[in-house]
């Protein structure tokens, strides 16, 4: 399995540098080490939500003020997304989610199974770029590719970081 | 101006089409960011199209949350998010994120009719006994001012304006069904844009 403490410090720098200044999420086991960053960096604001969508919302409010967000969370919160991306449909709002995935490869909790069965065709039908990286060495180029496509643009783009890469938990 | 708000509907409230833009006063001393519907049709009856002002027309919901985006963004202006009460009802728990983030540029008018008035005015749980006001302290918003009468008007519209926020300011209003009003631009990417280039000078 992959280390957290590793590619989870690399891929924060890597927003940060491509000036994401907004961390919006509902915790995840799988953004344990970006979130702690987010808490610690002076030069970042760190929100925790209630629910996934509100930062589907926020993150397009940022744009308005000129500001880069990203939004993290787990698969089973791409549901609650879904309606609130009409925004980013309808207004070109740049969109960057990381999304650790469970319900999929070697997952041990069936309730996690239908979600994560759902995750990309539900997020393509409604206009996100799905992009999926399945090891380690793929985490950069991919983000900093998707960083382009949100921010560049103007797209929807969700980072899958797949089981493959981030291994299954245990029950 | 607070004498001459009507008195109206089934539930003996202001008129909204005085009450609301009375509360705002001058609109450009916010950044606004309006819920679908009855809010957004009240801020396009003050300026239709107006520059500092995002109106959504779905993504029923989202305008606590996009407003704090905003206010997060540009802490040097004061962010007013106007909302209904099935709006705000949609997704509440974005006021304990507004809290959480400890943002103090921000200030919500929560507009309440007790009805959701574009599906046909039916009643929202605020009718029942739900008081979005005692919610919002619940959840922790530092300031929370309910306005009921014209008298209060004027301190509501301080209330908005202060700088130690989160403020939040319930205005309960007519549950009378306003009349028809004239259709808006629906175009958000129009509507984006129009608000970057005003507001940051550049795309």
């Amino acid at each position: 399995m992959s280390d957290q403490s590793v590619w989870g410090a690399e891929l924060y720098d890597t927003l940060v540098e491509g000036g994401v200044s907004i961390f919006a999420y509902v915790p995840d086991g799988g953004h344990k080490v970006m979130i702690q960053k987010s808490l610690e960096d002076d030069r970042v604001h760190s929100i925790p939500l209630t629910t996934e969508e509100e930062g589907v919302a926020l993150t397009a409010g940022a744009d308005l003020g000129g500001k880069r967000a990203v939004l993290l969370m787990q698969s089973s919160g791409t549901g609650n997304c879904i309606n609130m991306l009409s925004l980013q449909a309808n207004g070109r709002f740049p969109f960057l989610a990381i999304i650790t995935m469970r319900g999929t490869y070697g997952e041990q909790n069936p309730w996690q199974v239908p979600m994560g069965k759902a995750v990309k065709p539900c997020l393509e039908a409604i206009g996100v770029h799905v992009i999926e990286v399945e090891r380690e060495d793929e985490l950069k180029d991919a983000t900093v590719a998707a960083m382009g496509m949100a921010f560049k643009s103007e797209q929807a783009v969700a980072l899958l970081l797949t089981q493959k890469f981030i291994g299954a938990k245990a029950f | 101006m607070a004498e001459e708000i009507k008195i109206t509907g089934s539930n003996q409230r202001m008129d909204r089409a005085q009450a609301v833009p009375a509360i705002i006063g001058n609109h450009r001393d916010f950044l606004i960011v309006s819920g679908l519907a009855g809010t957004a049709q009240d801020m396009y009856a003050i300026e239709p199209d107006a520059d500092n002002c995002f109106l959504l027309g779905g993504a029923m919901g989202a305008s606590v949350s996009m407003g704090l985006g905003l206010a997060l963004a540009r802490p040097d202006k004061r962010v007013l998010v106007m909302c209904g009460d099935g709006e705000l009802l949609m997704n509440v728990g974005a006021l304990a994120t507004v809290m959480g983030s400890g943002v103090t540029n921000m200030s919500i008018l929560c507009v309440d009719n007790e009805r959701y008035g574009e599906t046909g005015n039916q009643i929202t749980h605020t009718s029942m006994g739900t008081d979005l006001a005692l919610t919002a302290k619940g959840l922790g918003i530092r300031n929370v001012m309910t306005v009921t009468a014209p008298d209060q008007i004027e301190a509501g519209r301080r209330e908005l304006r202060r700088s130690d926020g989160p403020t939040f300011v319930y205005l309960k209003i007519s549950d009378a069904k306003p009349p028809k009003q004239s259709s808006r631009n629906f175009n958000a990417a129009d509507r984006r844009i129009a608000f970057r280039r005003a507001q940051l000078g550049h795309l």
